[in-house]
C-alpha cells in the first residue's frame, strides 16, 4: 500500500480522536470533581444524537449549527440527573453507584428504542461528501469541522474551569470536599453543574459523531467502554489527557482497521489499555496515584 | 467439619432452609415446562452471583467482566466436544484452569500496580471485551458465525454427556448452588475469609497487620473465576450454540452481577434471593406487558430499569439484610 493511504487514514482517524477526546472529557470531568463513574455516559451521547437526528429530518437543522443548543439540553438533563437522583449516593459505595447508572443507561437505551425503533439512522449533510485536498493528502470536510468543533468546546471548557469563580469552586470540591463544605461551598449544586458540564461534553461530541457514523438505540454501551478506555489511558482527571487519549486511540483504531480488519480494531484499544495500567497505571498525562 | 458448618445457625434458620431446598428439590415434580426454564435461569444465575461474591462481596474487587470466566468455560468444553468428542465433565478439568488462569492474569496485571477500585472494575471490562473481539475472530470455534452443538431428542437423558432434558440441567444447577452456598460459607468462616474481609473493609490496615493483600486477593480472583467457568460449561450444553457477541458481551457481565447486588452485597443469601426477584421480576414484567396487550420492544426494560432503580434507593444494602431482619434471622440492629 503506498505511504499516503495510510497518511490520509492516520488523519482521519487524528480528527475521529479528537471527537472521542471531548465525549471522554465529559467522564472524565465528571469523575474527577464528583467521583462517581458514569456508566451512562455513551448512552447520554445516543441522546444528544437522536435530538440532532431528530432536527435535521425535521427541520432541516444543520447539526453543527445546533451543536451548542443541544449541548444545552444536555447540560439540563445531567444537571437534573445529578441534583435528582445522583447527590444521595455520592456516599455509598461503588457498586451501589454503578448499579444506579446501569439502570438509568438501561431506561435510556429502551425509551429511545420505543420512540426510535432498532434501524439504524444517519445525517446526510450537504458537505457529506466534500473533502480538502493538501498535495496527495485528502482531508474529510465533516471530520475537520467536528475535529475543530471539538477543540474549540474543550478550550472553552479549561477556560472555565481556569478563569471563572464557578470553575474555580467547582476545582477546590475536587480537591477537598470537605474543605469546599467548610469554606461555604454548595456542594451539591456545584457537583450537578459539574454533571452538567460533563453532560454538554458529550452531548456536543454526539452531535459531530452524528455527522460520522450510524447511529441505533443500543450504541451506548460500545461508546461508555470506549470514553473509559480513553480516560484511563489519558489519564483520569487530565483534560489534555483526555483529548490525547481520544487521538492515541482514533489513531490506534483507525490504523488497526486499514492494516488489520475494521471488525478487530477495538482490539487494539483494549491492549492499549492493558499496556497503559501496566507501565503506567496513572495514565499518560497523569499526576502519580497517591 | 460438617458440625462446624452449622454453628450459630439458629433452630429457625434451618426449618426455613431445611423447607427451601425440599421446595427446590420438588419443584420439577409441579412445575409446567415454561415455570422450568425460569426456575434452570434463576439458578444459573444464583450460581454465577455467589461466584462473583466471592471477589466482590467478600475481598472488596469489583469485577465487572465475569462474561469472560462463562465464555471461556462455556467454549473450552463446547469445542473439544464438538472437535474431539470429548464429553463435558473432561472439559470442565480443561475450561477450569483456563479461566483460573484468566482470572490470574487480571489478578496479577492490577494487583501487582496497585490498581484498583475503579481501574480494576475497567480492567475487567476491557480484557472481556478482547476476548469478545477475539472469539469473532478465531476460526477454530467458527468465529462470529457461532460454535453449535449437535442436538437431537433425546428419550433418556445422558449425565455424563449432558445431552438431555431440561430437568437433569436444574438438578445439575441446584446440586451447583447448594454446593456453592455451602463452600462460600465455609470460606467465609476461615482465615481466608477473615482476611478477605479484612482486605475489603481497609486494605491499607490489611496490609500493616501483617496480611499479604495480593496473595488473598489473587486467591479470591483465581477462586471465583474458576468457579464461574463451571456455569460456562453448563450454559454451552443446555443452550447448545455460542455466540461471542452474546456469551462475552458486557450486558451479560452487568446480568451477572444484578442479582448478587440487589440481593445483598457479601452476603451468602444475597446471590440467591436477587437471582430469584430479578428473574422472577423479569418475567412477570412480560407476561403483565403480554397480558395488557403491550407489545413494544424496550418496554420491558424500561420497566425493568425503573424496578433496579426503587430497588438500590430503597435498600442500599440489598435486600437480604433487610429480610433476614423481617424474618428474624438476625439481629435488628447491627
Amino acid at each position: 500500500m503506498p505511504f499516503d493511504v495510510y497518511l490520509n487514514v492516520a488523519v482521519g482517524g487524528l480528527l475521529t480522536g479528537l471527537v472521542y477526546g471531548l465525549m471522554a472529557l465529559g467522564l472524565s470531568v465528571i469523575f474527577g470533581v464528583v467521583r462517581v463513574v458514569n456508566f451512562a455516559h455513551g448512552e447520554m451521547m445516543t441522546i444528544a444524537m437522536y435530538i440532532a437526528i431528530v432536527l435535521f429530518s425535521a427541520l432541516q437543522l444543520d447539526p453543527l449549527v445546533m451543536l451548542v443548543p443541544i449541548a444545552a439540553v444536555l447540560f439540563c438533563f445531567g444537571y437534573a440527573l445529578q441534583a435528582g437522583v445522583i447527590n444521595p449516593f455520592i456516599t455509598r459505595p461503588e457498586h451501589s453507584q454503578f448499579l444506579l447508572l446501569v439502570a438509568i443507561a438501561i431506561i435510556i437505551i429502551n425509551v429511545l428504542l420505543i420512540i426510535f425503533g432498532p434501524d439504524a439512522q444517519s445525517v446526510q449533510t450537504s458537505y457529506s461528501y466534500d473533502s480538502f485536498q493538501i498535495g496527495k493528502l485528502i482531508v474529510d470536510a465533516t471530520k475537520l469541522y467536528a475535529a475543530a468543533a471539538a477543540l474549540a468546546v474543550a478550550i472553552a471548557l479549561y477556560a472555565f474551569f481556569q478563569f471563572t469563580a464557578i470553575g474555580t469552586a467547582i476545582r477546590a470540591c475536587a480537591d477537598n470536599y470537605t474543605g469546599a463544605l467548610v469554606v461555604g461551598l454548595d456542594v451539591k449544586h456545584l457537583y450537578a453543574l459539574t454533571f452538567g458540564l460533563g453532560s454538554a461534553c458529550v452531548g456536543a461530541a454526539g452531535v459531530m459523531l452524528v455527522l460520522i457514523v450510524d447511529v441505533t438505540p443500543s450504541l451506548g454501551p460500545a461508546y461508555t467502554l470506549l470514553a473509559f478506555v480513553i480516560v484511563i489511558t489519558g489519564g483520569l482527571g487530565s483534560m489534555p489527557g483526555a483529548l490525547l487519549g481520544g487521538v492515541l486511540i482514533g489513531l490506534t483504531e483507525a490504523m488497526a482497521g486499514l492494516i488489520f480488519t475494521p471488525s478487530a480494531k477495538s482490539m487494539f484499544a483494549f491492549a492499549i489499555l492493558v499496556l497503559v495500567l501496566l507501565f503506567r497505571p496513572q495514565g499518560i498525562m497523569g499526576k502519580k496515584a497517591a | 467439619m460438617f458440625s462446624r458448618l452449622f454453628e450459630n445457625v439458629s433452630r429457625r434458620a434451618l426449618v426455613l432452609l431445611g423447607a427451601l431446598l425440599v421446595g427446590l428439590f420438588a419443584a420439577p415434580l409441579v412445575a409446567s415446562d415454561y415455570l422450568l426454564t425460569v426456575l434452570i435461569l434463576i439458578l444459573y444465575f444464583a450460581y454465577i452471583g455467589q461466584a462473583w461474591n466471592i471477589m466482590m462481596g467478600f475481598a472488596g474487587q469489583l469485577s465487572l467482566g465475569h462474561a469472560l470466566y462463562v465464555g471461556l468455560g462455556a467454549y473450552t468444553a463446547a469445542a473439544l466436544y464438538v472437535h474431539f468428542g470429548i464429553g463435558p465433565w473432561i472439559g470442565l478439568l480443561v475450561a477450569v484452569p483456563i479461566a483460573g488462569l484468566a482470572g490470574a492474569f487480571i489478578g496479577y496485571l492490577a494487583f501487582r500496580f496497585k490498581v484498583g477500585g475503579v481501574y480494576f472494575a475497567i480492567l475487567t471490562i476491557a480484557v472481556a471485551e478482547f476476548a469478545r473481539v477475539g472469539f469473532d475472530h478465531l476460526t477454530w470455534t467458527k468465529g462470529s458465525g457461532g460454535l453449535f452443538l449437535p442436538v437431537a431428542q433425546y428419550a433418556q437423558s445422558d449425565l455424563w454427556l449432558l445431552r438431555g432434558k431440561p430437568v437433569m440441567f436444574y438438578y445439575i444447577l441446584l446440586v451447583a448452588v447448594v454446593l456453592a452456598f455451602v463452600f462460600c460459607r465455609a470460606l467465609l468462616r476461615s482465615r481466608i475469609g477473615y482476611f478477605w474481609l479484612a482486605i475489603r473493609e481497609d486494605e491499607e490496615a490489611a496490609r500493616s497487620a501483617g496480611i499479604d493483600t495480593f496473595r488473598y486477593k489473587m486467591i479470591a480472583v483465581v477462586i471465583s473465576s474458576a468457579m464461574t467457568s463451571f456455569a460456562g460449561v453448563i450454559y454451552a450444553f443446555y443452550y447448545n450454540n455460542l455466540f461471542p457477541e452474546q456469551v462475552f458481551h458486557i450486558s451479560r457481565s452487568i446480568e451477572i452481577i444484578l442479582g448478587p447486588i440487589v440481593g445483598g452485597v457479601g452476603t451468602l443469601f444475597g446471590p440467591i434471593i436477587g437471582a430469584f426477584l430479578l428473574t422472577g421480576m423479569s418475567e412477570s414484567l412480560i407476561a403483565a406487558l403480554h397480558a395488557l396487550g403491550i407489545d413494544i420492544p424496550g418496554a420491558k426494560q424500561v420497566f425493568y430499569g425503573f424496578c433496579l432503580l426503587l430497588v438500590i434507593a430503597a435498600l442500599p444494602d440489598g435486600i437480604w439484610p433487610w429480610l433476614s431482619r423481617r424474618i428474624g434471622l438476625s439481629e435488628r440492629e447491627k
